[in-house]
């Protein structure tokens, strides 16, 4: 409702006159400060704009590229071929030189490792976990237990192509039967060559059922697992004489990797990493206790 | 003057009771994936409760439900008061609008949580949800606008002003952004009809003015009547509502890009996010001081009015996040908040401390009033309310502070020969106490709203809790 303009009592300053619902607005001036703070950020962005590409349609960039002649992809470019141009003395060594003669040149280890860390934490902490510490299915590598070879050469082949991985012909291969689900033994058969199996290292319980198992051993596991389980790196198939189990070592666990078998598999990351950080991986690998 | 009896109140009652259903939903998904955050087993292995679905069903509750309906609600309430006009539509529209309103909550709530989204953050709703919210909302604006057409005041008062963008603009954003194709005629799926940096750019000239207008211009309407309603005083100034509601309306359409720096986004586009969010910052502030200002001679009341203390504290966060905010569009700044925890933090102060607390203020306003009751059931329960909020807002963006910057150093660090410092995995390990604060600053905050739920219920009842006469 239209009032008259008064002034008012605390601030000594007018109304405008208007009312709603017994609500009435001062008159007061905007705040010098606020509207010179409007202004100058109104010069700021005048200011930017003329420093930065700002303008749509015009020049010949197809917009106007700014005094500073900034471009967000060349900065990255740019800062990308410095960080590479200060690792290149370290990165044309490691090119040029071959693995087993890396290890001669202490720098050289040094960067690396340095490289290898960081590649591993964000490649391969998510399976191996930190440090190397395996989980159920996917092996330490801060052990002496190597499925497919420790030395250095073994561990950059084995990064490079892989295990199992569709797609890379030199990828470790190797198929373990699923003697269970494919029929190949019957219930009895894999309940008593995982008591034979169990037995092997000297976890097992039932010592008669271990006897018939050894039967069933020697005919289906002994030519991949050798004839006293010492296991085989050409295959991949793992010792099983020294209690350590990819799968758990339970015999429930051991029963049911018999029955379906496991064929575990990691990606070839030739594909995903360059040379250079694949090198950088292995020495890492190699150095986090179980390096040949 | 018009009786009070032919303004529509059943309409806002039912809103009111709505804001605070929907709030305390919201507020508890908040406080639930706060959890899973912290401990991941609370995803308890099923699509339904896992954190991606639960996500959006926080943020879709508190603020279009919650927000939203305290938004339409209070509108009702405000525009049909400052016009001296009952509610255009009558009672018909107005309980279209409500329920309505409340149909696209439902069904968009189902579809977080069933996995039907078209994956737009805070508008994941899929196109048959949308196409009936554009009729919802047509419907709002017919009766919020005819409301005003009709009104007997010579002139329209800000508040007016501030709902009307927020109206109009939601109306374009939302109608725009959700332009799609669905997959087959009666299917559930749909395509965006943008595709790459086009379909970025949109989703964030949406989310960003959904902040804007939703969460900004709609509750500076509802500021600027229960403001001087509350301290009975006159607005500070009408010409600084003037410049400030313009150039903030002007201004805030094109920020946008700011969410997209450092991004393919093409450089000009950055620029322009970045220097029309630097110029945002005095218009944002316009409301904050017309708001503060407004209770000069007045301020002795928030030594008595806990009511008052949650609307100055509430236009005190404003202040402090449309502050943030400019400096977060700053590139440099940016290159370290981006993606961290610090935007997260940044929202809260927003969202918790600016939209709730002027919301609960305005709540514990009208209740009283709209149920004929001669005051709130417990003043001192409100005080309860905003210390133990106020607390719970200070873990969770200290927290996120906190945070989000160590994360956004973490991410940046490198060693001696270049490679970087930390893996993810390990930025993520040490967040995770921060994770846990941040879940008991939410929690603190949903025990307030339960608090303010249950003196709001004796209210209505009519109860009054006298204070027990003792020594002080």
């Amino acid at each position: 409702m239209p009032t008259k303009v008064e002034k008012d009592a605390f601030t000594g300053t007018e109304t405008t006159g208007h009312e709603w619902d017994g609500i009435k607005e001062l008159d007061t001036p905007m705040p010098r400060w606020w509207l010179y703070t409007l202004y100058a950020t109104i010069l700021f962005a005048v200011i930017y704009m003329i420093l930065y590409p700002a303008i749509p349609w015009l020049g010949e960039a197809g917009y106007t590229r700014g005094v500073l002649g900034f471009s967000q992809r060349v900065e990255l470019e740019e800062s990308m071929a410095e960080a590479r141009s200060e690792q290149a003395v370290y990165l044309e060594k490691l090119e040029a030189a071959s693995l087993e003669g890396m290890l001669d040149d202490p720098e050289l280890v040094n960067f690396a490792l340095a490289g290898g860390r960081t590649a591993f934490a964000d490649n391969c902490v998510p399976c191996h976990g930190a440090g190397g510490a395996g989980g159920p299915g996917y092996p330490v590598l801060a052990d002496d237990d190597w499925l497919w070879g420790g030395t250095l050469d073994d561990i950059y082949i084995t990064l490079k192509h892989g295990i199992r991985w569709p797609g890379d012909e030199d990828t470790r291969d190797s198929a373990m039967p699923a003697f269970g689900s494919d029929e190949l033994l019957d219930g009895a058969q894999i309940n008593d060559v995982a008591e034979y199996v169990l037995a092997l290292s000297g976890t097992g319980g039932d010592e008669a059922a271990a006897a018939r198992g050894g039967a069933v051993y020697a005919e289906n596991c002994a030519a991949c697992h050798g004839d006293g389980g010492e296991g085989n790196r050409e295959f991949g198939a793992p010792r099983l004489t020294d209690a350590i189990w990819l799968y758990g070592g339970d015999k429930q666990e051991v029963v049911e990797t018999i029955t379906k078998s496991r064929n575990g598999a990691m990606p070839a990351w030739k594909d995903r990493l360059d040379d250079s950080t694949v090198k950088q991986l292995a020495i890492y690998v190699h150095s986090l206790g179980g390096g040949e | 003057m018009s009786q009070t009896e032919s303004y529509n109140e059943d309409v806002v009652r039912q809103f009111v009771v709505a804001t605070m259903f929907w709030g305390i939903v919201g507020f508890l998904a908040g406080v639930y994936i706060a959890m899973q955050l912290a401990w991941p087993v609370f995803n308890l292995d099923l699509e339904w409760f896992s954190f991606g679905r639960l996500r959006p069903l926080h943020t879709s509750a508190v603020i279009f439900a919650f927000g939203g309906n305290a938004l339409l609600g209070t509108s009702f309430y405000v525009v049909q008061r400052t016009c001296r006009a009952s509610l255009f539509g009558g009672s018909g529209l107005a309980q279209f609008v409500f329920w309505g309103y409340q149909l696209f909550i439902v069904m968009a709530a189902l579809g977080y949580v069933l996995g039907v989204t078209q994956g737009h953050e805070y508008a994941e709703p899929e196109w048959f949800v949308d196409i009936w919210l554009t009729v919802v909302w047509v419907a709002y604006l017919v009766a919020f606008m005819g409301t005003i057409v009709r009104r007997k005041e010579p002139h329209i008062y800000v508040a007016n002003w501030f709902y009307l963008a927020f109206i109009v603009t939601v109306a374009v954003l939302h109608v725009v952004h959700s332009l799609s194709v669905p997959v087959s005629f009666l299917g559930a799926k749909s395509y965006s009809l943008f595709a790459g940096v086009q379909d970025a750019l949109t989703q964030w000239w949406y989310g960003h003015n959904a902040v804007g207008f939703f969460l900004t211009a709609g509750f500076l309407g509802l500021m600027y009547y229960f403001i001087p309603k509350q301290v009975d005083r006159p607005i500070y100034s009408y010409r600084l509502s003037v410049v400030h509601f313009w150039s903030l309306i002007f201004l805030y359409i094109w920020a946008g890009p700011h969410h997209l720096l450092h991004t393919a986004l093409p450089d000009w586009a950055q620029t322009l996010g970045v220097t029309f969010s630097i110029m945002l910052w005095m218009p944002s502030w316009g409301g904050m001081i017309n708001g503060l200002m407004t209770i000069s001679g007045a301020w002795d009341k928030l030594r008595t009015d806990p009511v008052l203390r949650f609307m100055v504290a509430g236009i005190g966060f404003y202040g402090m996040s449309t502050f943030e905010g400019p400096l977060m569009s700053i590139k440099a700044v940016n290159a370290l908040s981006h993606y961290t925890d610090w935007t997260i933090g940044h929202v809260h102060s927003g969202t918790l401390g600016w939209v709730g607390f002027i919301t609960f203020g305005a709540i514990y306003f009208l209740v009283p009033r709209l149920w004929g009751r001669d005051s709130l059931y417990s003043e001192k329960l409100v005080g309860t309310h905003f210390w133990v909020s106020t607390i719970g807002i200070v873990f969770y963006i200290v927290a996120m502070w906190v945070s989000g910057i160590m994360q956004g150093l973490m991410w940046k660090a490198y060693d001696s020969l270049g490679f970087l410092q930390y893996s993810f995995a390990e930025t993520v390990d040490a967040m995770h106490p921060f994770y846990v604060i941040r879940m008991l600053g939410g929690l603190l905050y949903l025990i307030g709203a339960l608090i303010m739920v249950y003196n709001l219920w004796r209210t209505v009842r009519g109860d009054v809790l006298r204070p027990v006469a003792a020594a002080a």
